[in-house]
């Protein structure tokens, strides 16, 4: 242990401001939240009605809330798996040692201060229907008039487009700084015995890049889950139809919208219950490396 | 030495060819921003910069009351970013210099756990919280609930650790007090970490979206990530694209140019927090 001022009252006094915090808009909403899943509130708003846990049984067995289920993990399952593959290929080349290399950087990471809300309004720009540049260009090659406010899948494509985007910048810088920690005498050795560049990649890089990987994946996972709510907002507000009403999307809409609490408080505990699972993860197996953006 | 040459030009073409690819929504936004009503609809889609920016600003300024929210924004990233950075201070050297003080791993984990909380988890309860302080609407709202911060515990606890304690028993032996040793020693040692937890920081809250949009309803408190919707709302049937661009960019500047002059900074803060 480090050595120590003999001070009992002063470690209590520096920590009052972040425990007050945590305490009183961390935990006491999270325990009203859990406490609310298991109440109904009547149809007049004036009482509430101990239901167990019969808000989660409505919810399961509601087809719009697996529906959105499914589709939150076909979106967040796409965010990660491209964006990871798209980062650490562009960051290994970044990771070159050749000239220029720095501005090509900036290029990539400058995403990372785009918000969501801002990537998704680009996006709708590009793919506006009507003179948007990515419909025009498919009208050229294809012939076909593609429109996303009336193409579900389309939609959902689209979003996860905005939003491996927006991610991009944090994915590279992380994967920058995960490769400057790999040895060099090692991928000179491998250069030695006649590996070249894309197979030093393969077989010497990505391994060594395991752990950051597993990171990103969480802070991805987290990421699609969580922050996307103002790229939905601006860009689909979950349509068309449901099409990209991820979970969030529908948490929002019930508790906000449709006023269903005892549901949505269910819809949060659900949630929790994911990022519980994520942050155990996490905390297994990269040593503690936890770092937000 | 010529495949090797090769393989150099490779790399800048895949690169040249991927930033063209990753920069053009950006640029095209930018020329969007540029043009007028009509160039705006013109198609086949115009790829040349028109001479209508300053104008379009000062139409989107003036649609969205871009001004106050613009301060909105800058002053709750300001707050958030700088109290984020004291209270995690605070924390981090409450738990590396002070031996092990009844409570502490419990304290430590409460403030680990935040990460396990994102805001969706508590939305409603905190939203009726909210209403219950009176705070729907204000700064207090957008700014209180975001004080505490495990990154930066975790960050300066890090840092902490790897300052000799020959520093710490040297200050006692002198008499200095905790604060003066706080203050005078670690406080300058951990510039470049304030500098990047700054900029993380303040990123995150000028991009914040969800709790401002159902914390705030007045024009007064709205910020500027939704003036994006305002923007886009404001003309329901034929969106101004090239309004909605002008200030789209204006949203997008402070945090941007931040993260742009402050690269090395940042970078250096990242790779910090990959050590250990």
């Amino acid at each position: 242990m480090h050595s120590k001022f003999p001070n009992r009252v002063m470690p209590y006094i520096l920590l009052i401001p972040s425990i007050t915090v945590i305490v009183i808009f961390f935990l006491i909403p999270t325990i009203r939240s859990i406490y609310q899943s298991f109440f109904r509130v009547s149809p007049f708003g004036d009482r509430r009605i101990f239901v167990g846990f019969g808000n989660f049984s409505r919810l399961f067995n509601s087809p719009s809330y697996v529906d959105s289920l499914i589709r939150t993990l076909i979106f967040a399952g796409s965010v990660v798996v491209i964006g990871l593959i798209f980062c650490v290929i562009v960051a290994a080349l970044l990771n070159q040692r050749l000239r220029g290399m720095t501005i090509y950087r900036t290029f990539f990471i400058w995403t990372y201060a785009i918000s969501p809300a801002i990537a998704g309004t680009v996006w709708a720009l590009m793919f506006n229907p009507a003179t948007g540049p990515v419909v025009y260009l498919v009208k050229l090659l294809t012939g076909k008039a593609i429109n996303w406010m009336n193409d579900g899948n389309l939609a959902l494509a689209i979003v996860i487009i905005a939003a491996v985007w927006k991610m991009m910048g944090y994915n590279i810088i992380f994967y920058l700084a995960g490769l400057q920690a790999v040895p060099n005498e090692l991928l000179e050795a491998a250069a030695i015995d006649g590996a070249n560049g894309i197979k030093r990649f393969v077989k010497v890089t990505l391994p060594l890049l395991s752990p950051m990987t597993f990171f990103l994946l969480i802070m991805n996972m987290l990421y699609a889950f969580f922050e996307v709510f103002g790229l939905i907002d601006i860009m689909t507000k979950g349509g068309p139809g449901n099409a990209t009403e991820i979970l969030v999307y529908k948490l929002y809409r019930d508790g906000f919208i449709a006023i269903d609490i005892g549901f949505a408080s269910a819809q949060s505990v659900v949630l929790f219950i994911f990022v519980t699972i994520l942050t155990v993860l996490q905390f297994r197996y990269t040593q503690q490396k936890v770092f937000y953006g | 030495m010529k495949t090797y040459k090769k393989q150099k030009i490779q790399v800048y073409t895949v690169l040249t060819i991927l930033t063209l690819v990753v920069m053009f929504p950006i640029y095209y936004a930018f020329v969007m921003a540029t043009l007028n009503s009509t160039e705006s609809y013109s198609y086949p889609p115009r790829f040349i910069p028109s001479s209508h920016l300053f104008e379009n600003m000062k139409q989107a300024w003036k649609n969205a009351g871009m001004g106050r929210l613009m301060f909105n924004s800058a002053f709750t990233a300001t707050v958030v970013a700088v109290a984020k950075i004291c209270f995690s201070i605070f924390a981090a050297f409450a738990f590396t210099y002070f031996g092990d003080f009844r409570g502490k791993y419990l304290f430590f984990g409460l403030i680990l756990i935040t990460h396990m909380l994102p805001l969706p988890v508590r939305l409603l309860p905190t939203y009726d919280m909210m209403k219950t302080f009176g705070w729907v609407n204000t700064y207090y709202a957008l700014t209180i609930p975001f004080f505490a911060s495990a990154t930066g515990t975790l960050l300066f606890r890090q840092l902490f650790l790897t300052v000799p304690s020959s520093l710490a028993d040297a200050a006692r032996i002198d008499g200095a007090g905790p604060m003066r040793f706080l203050w005078h020693i670690l406080v300058p040692l951990s510039k470049t970490n304030m500098g990047a937890l700054f900029l993380i920081e303040f990123n995150y809250i000028w991009n914040e979206y969800l709790w401002p949009l159902v914390i705030t309803t007045t024009k007064e408190m709205r910020v500027v990530q939704i003036g994006i919707k305002i923007l886009l709302a404001s003309e329901a049937q034929a969106a101004d694209w090239n309004i909605i661009m002008a200030g789209t960019i204006m949203a997008m500047l402070p945090p941007l140019a931040m993260l742009l002059i402050f690269q090395k900074t940042f970078m250096e803060g990242f790779s910090m927090k990959e050590e250990k």
